[in-house]
């Protein structure tokens, strides 16, 4: 840029002054819808693809947060959470077709953008085997160790699922669950996340699980068949 | 004021002489958080290249409108837009990227790189040099990552590309190379040795 374009810019300075907010603002605004709608396209267009990596991250986590389960047994169960709204959750079985525990997804905010997480229960609900965490965006070094086996997703391992978790910041006793240092935030959310997709699910599954068996008592033939 | 660079200029610039990993020391977040692998570092290349590349080209196209009072803004916005799109791709195509590199996609847009590229040329220059600008930036960039992940992989896992280069019975993985003090170890010695080649080139000029 020569001098004189330096010069004439400092003049339109001095006329934007005086021109109204909308007048220096408007190019923000357009740009502002441009954007949105295009993200809109990006994600209807990508959504299904990204739902569908998801549900195939989720079943090859299902051997490790029901042991002895097969990938291949999964049951995805269709149930409605407390507002409504269907959800799927997974019936984890044996190469023999046993019921053996059940995953439940749970979603909910965290420190930084939601976090979704896998947890892993014994069959009559009542016990944690594990979670894992499917998405998350906590601050990198802190937050994000709460993908950490080791330091964090250990901790959840023989949990009692009848009572809710407590996140401590001492040493754990009972249900409690060690916070990580300098994330209690999203340690904290990972217990609430948790608590309240076993407590909105437990009944269902329950339920669901109570169906199954009726059924294979009244038709055992077609269920070995199968 | 001297003439701002010619395109010839630019795209070379940003491969060495002005490189943002050796020479300016910018974007320093991924340079140091995901170079422990050669995969990850290239699809932090690749995305930030690609988001790099677009927003200069929209920026260059709208500079004329800008107004400097909300310039920064616009840069943001037009950043972000292409940062989310980036990462609505790796998390449809390459979801095992997407989830080593999480949350650090979505903080390509904080990334000094691309908005001081907007700032310096691409709000000034026209849409081609605006293009090999962000070309030459993003091939700097790619090899300032690729260099130091290159180190670390192979002297912290024995790999390259998840391919066994050393193996573990000649080897014993220097663990620390792909923990956040390899990072730095690496980012170290690799600008001195860069520091160390320039100076030396530089006298030689003079002396020659």
């Amino acid at each position: 840029m020569t001098k004189n374009e330096d010069n004439s810019n400092t003049q339109t300075d001095e006329i934007s002054t005086k021109e109204s907010y909308l007048g220096q603002a408007w190019l923000v605004i357009v740009l502002s819808v441009v954007s949105a709608a295009l993200l809109i396209w990006v994600d209807f267009s990508l959504r299904d693809k990204i739902a569908e990596n998801r549900k195939r991250e989720t079943y090859r986590q299902i051997p490790d947060l029901v042991p002895g389960s097969s990938e291949a047994q999964t049951q995805e169960i269709s149930i409605s959470d407390s507002k409504g709204r269907p959800v799927k959750i997974y019936l984890a079985r044996g190469p023999q077709n046993e019921n053996l525990g059940w995953v439940f997804p749970a979603s909910g905010s965290g420190f930084g953008d939601n976090i979704a997480l896998l947890v892993g229960l014994d069959i009559n609900v009542e016990k944690i085997n594990g979670i894992y965490v499917l998405d998350q965006k906590e601050t990198p070094g802190l937050g994000n160790f709460i993908t950490d086996y080791d330091r964090f997703r250990r901790h959840f391992e023989n949990k009692s699922a009848s009572e809710p978790l407590l996140v401590t910041k001492g040493k754990p006793i009972g249900n409690e669950v060690p916070a990580l240092t300098g994330a209690t935030i999203s340690s904290q959310a990972v217990c609430d996340i948790v608590n309240s997709a076993v407590g909105e699910y437990r009944d269902s599954a329950l339920r669901e699980l109570q169906k199954l068996s009726t059924e294979e008592k009244n038709n055992p033939e077609t269920n070995e068949n199968f | 004021m001297s003439e701002l660079p010619r395109a010839s200029q630019r795209f070379f610039n940003g491969i060495f002489p002005e490189n943002p990993t050796y020479r300016l020391l910018l974007g320093m977040c991924p340079t140091l958080a995901v170079t422990n692998g050669v995969q990850a570092a290239l699809t932090m290349a690749a995305a930030t290249t690609f988001v790099l590349f677009c927003s200069n080209i929209m920026i260059s196209l709208m500079r004329h409108l800008l107004r400097p009072h909300v310039r920064i803004l616009v840069f943001t916005l037009t950043i972000a837009t292409f940062v989310t799109i980036a990462d609505r791709f790796l998390a449809a195509f390459l979801p095992e990227m997407s989830r080593e590199l999480g949350p650090y996609i979505p903080l390509i847009i904080v990334n000094c790189i691309i908005i001081s590229r907007c700032e310096a040329c691409s709000s000034l220059q026209n849409c081609f040099i605006s293009a090999m600008d962000a070309l030459g930036v993003g091939i700097g960039f790619t090899l300032g990552l690729v260099s130091i992940a290159t180190v670390r992989e192979i002297l912290g896992a024995g790999t390259w590309f998840g391919m066994v280069v050393l193996p573990p019975t000649a080897w014993e993985p220097w663990a620390i190379m792909l923990l956040p003090p390899g990072a730095f170890l690496t980012l170290g010695v690799l600008l001195a040795i860069v520091n160390h080649l320039t100076t030396r080139n530089k006298q030689e000029t003079k002396e020659g």
